[in-house]
């Protein structure tokens, strides 16, 4: 099951260039929740820290609280095991190319030195249903590498290998950007089923995917969460002229 | 500041494509192609110049005898290189199994971790040095750190110096292939909490492997002909001898003796030494891609 996120006076910088200040909002349990905003507005950054990958980057810092569900990620665990629990599913396809589709599924697994094959399997055959790739690999598995799937397929993949850890939270860095309408339509019946059992927060430039498939949405702009509330009221009755101006396509 | 409208005419070619302008970007293309073609033919031609030379040289001279005899003294008939050949393989395979994993050890420090730091600049400067060190000079420093201590020639020292000498070729090429590999997929890993130095290993490293081992056989196959790092070091043996810490017979060397010798029927057996150095590279080159490829899925890099 999947918990709830509350964050607190996030800030985040790259080098000296301060791209989140103060970000302050409650992400709700088994819920999928929207960032949009435009191009450079901080919305990738905010989910890179809430698993901890934006420290990945040699200048990149972050302060602030990050709490998941009593857990405060910067402060009471180790950014791998942060990682194990929140899955992320980034803007391109990225299978490991050298491994087969079985293998990706279960790297995340395997890589951390997990070996009972009945367990293996089974973990496979389940992640591989939640994201709606079984019937197309299931002949394949073993035979393909992973990168020899289409982009739409990939992305499935992908999104496969992450829910094959058994994450509490799915974190999706614009997941449909790179893909065809069909293949996003297809993801979008994915986060729709998902959001059952995980929290989802989804970046999307694309404001019709937000109002279908989440319940809150956020608009970033400069580094700033303008707005957050129900995406109900943020795409019928905005507080803010700035979220108003955006989202009726009047900039960005 | 004119307020006309700017022609776009990037790289002052006319807006549209006339007949001659055609003809003139076709001549072009033919006459790079041709190019290409002949630079391909020079680098081709001596290679295939120096294989037949070998193969008229030295293949009269091999026989059954060749591969199993150790070689005979002066005035007598006959005679082989078993010894050399077996003492090559035993100093390259010392070389590799030294070599190889610190060399990929450290260019998996250069890529993935030493990133803009200190430690990784020198790394990779002294590498680069070591590169440009004369193999001559790599068996003096051998033959005083090792030959010297010991106070007797070894196939161990000649291995070491080999070693040395391959290190920084694979540990450049590692580096190198490691860049290659995109940054997405080690977010891949890291956003599954696999921790940095497993990724490195089990993702980077992994995804990188075919250009590593085209690196590892390079440095395999520059060394293989060495000659003059193992002068001061394995020395050579007209004797048999498999042991580590005794002077052992490697055909570079028996090559370089024969060679230089005044008996004719010495310089075949140098020529058909040369025949079965190069096949033996090859050969050997040819076996690592084959295993190497074995595991290789469909669609996959």
């Amino acid at each position: 099951m999947g918990v709830g996120i509350l964050v607190e006076n996030l800030n985040a910088w790259y080098g000296s260039n301060h791209t989140l200040q103060d970000i302050g909002l409650h992400i709700p349990a088994n819920h999928a929740t929207a960032l949009i905003g435009p191009s450079g507005c901080g919305k990738s950054t905010f989910v890179r820290c809430l698993n901890r990958m934006h420290e990945t980057n040699p200048i990149a810092r972050a302060t602030g609280t990050v709490k998941m569900g009593d857990v405060d990620i910067y402060n009471d665990a180790s950014p791998v095991e942060i990682r194990r629990r929140v899955g992320m599913v980034f803007q391109r396809p990225n299978p490991f190319p050298t491994m087969s589709i079985y293998d990706n599924v279960i790297s995340g697994l395997k890589l951390n030195g997990f070996r009972n094959r009945r367990v293996l399997d089974e973990t496979v055959e389940r992640s591989l249903k939640q994201a709606a790739l079984w019937e197309e690999v299931k002949d394949d598995l073993k035979k393909k590498s992973g990168a020899s799937l289409s982009g739409g397929q990939q992305q499935r993949m992908c999104i496969a290998r992450a829910l094959a850890v058994d994450p509490e939270v799915l974190l999706m860095d614009e997941p449909a950007s790179a893909l065809d309408p069909v293949s996003t339509s297809k993801i979008e019946d994915l986060i729709f089923q998902l959001k059952t059992q995980y929290t989802i927060v989804i970046v999307t430039h694309n404001m019709q995917q937000a109002a279908r498939v989440a319940e809150n949405t956020g608009f970033f702009l400069n580094g700033k969460l303008v707005e957050f509330d129900s995406t109900h009221k943020i795409f019928t009755n905005p507080r803010d002229k700035r979220t108003e101006d955006y989202i009726t396509g009047r900039f960005g | 500041m004119s307020t006309q409208p700017v022609a776009s005419q990037p790289l002052g070619l006319p807006r549209k494509p006339s007949r001659a302008n055609s003809a003139v970007r076709s001549t072009t293309n033919y006459i790079v192609s041709g190019l290409s073609i002949l630079a391909t033919a020079i680098v081709l031609v001596p290679l295939a110049a120096i294989l037949f030379y070998l193969v008229y040289k030295g293949a009269r001279s091999l026989n059954l005898a060749f591969f199993t005899h150790v070689p005979a003294p002066v005035g007598e008939e006959g005679g082989g290189m078993a010894n050399a050949i077996v003492g090559s393989g035993i100093i390259l395979i010392l070389a590799s199994l030294i070599g190889i994993p610190i060399g990929i050890a450290a260019g998996v420090y250069l890529a993935e971790f030493g990133r803009g730091k200190f430690l990784g600049n020198a790394v990779r400067f002294t590498a680069d040095v070591l590169n440009g060190v004369p193999s001559i000079v790599m068996g003096i420093s051998i033959y005083s750190l090792i030959v010297m201590q010991q106070k007797h020639f070894s196939a161990f020292a000649g291995g070491v110096a080999l070693a040395i000498m391959m290190i920084p070729t694979v540990t450049r090429t590692t580096e190198e292939m490691l860049a290659t590999v995109p940054h997405a997929i080690r977010e891949a890993a890291l956003g599954l909490g696999v921790p940095k130095w497993r990724t490195a290993i089990s993702v980077s490293l992994r995804t990188a492997s075919p250009g590593i081992i085209t690196g590892c056989m390079l440095a395999f196959a520059r060394v293989a002909g060495e000659t003059a790092p193992l002068l001061f070091t394995a020395l050579g043996n007209q004797f048999w001898s498999v042991k580590l810490n005794e002077p052992i017979a490697a055909l570079p060397l028996q090559i370089y003796v024969y060679a230089i010798s005044p008996y004719d029927e010495w310089h075949r057996l140098a020529w058909a030494g040369a025949l079965v150095l190069i096949s033996l590279i090859m050969v050997s080159v040819t076996l690592v891609r084959i295993y190497a490829s074995r595991g290789v899925l469909k669609g996959g890099s």
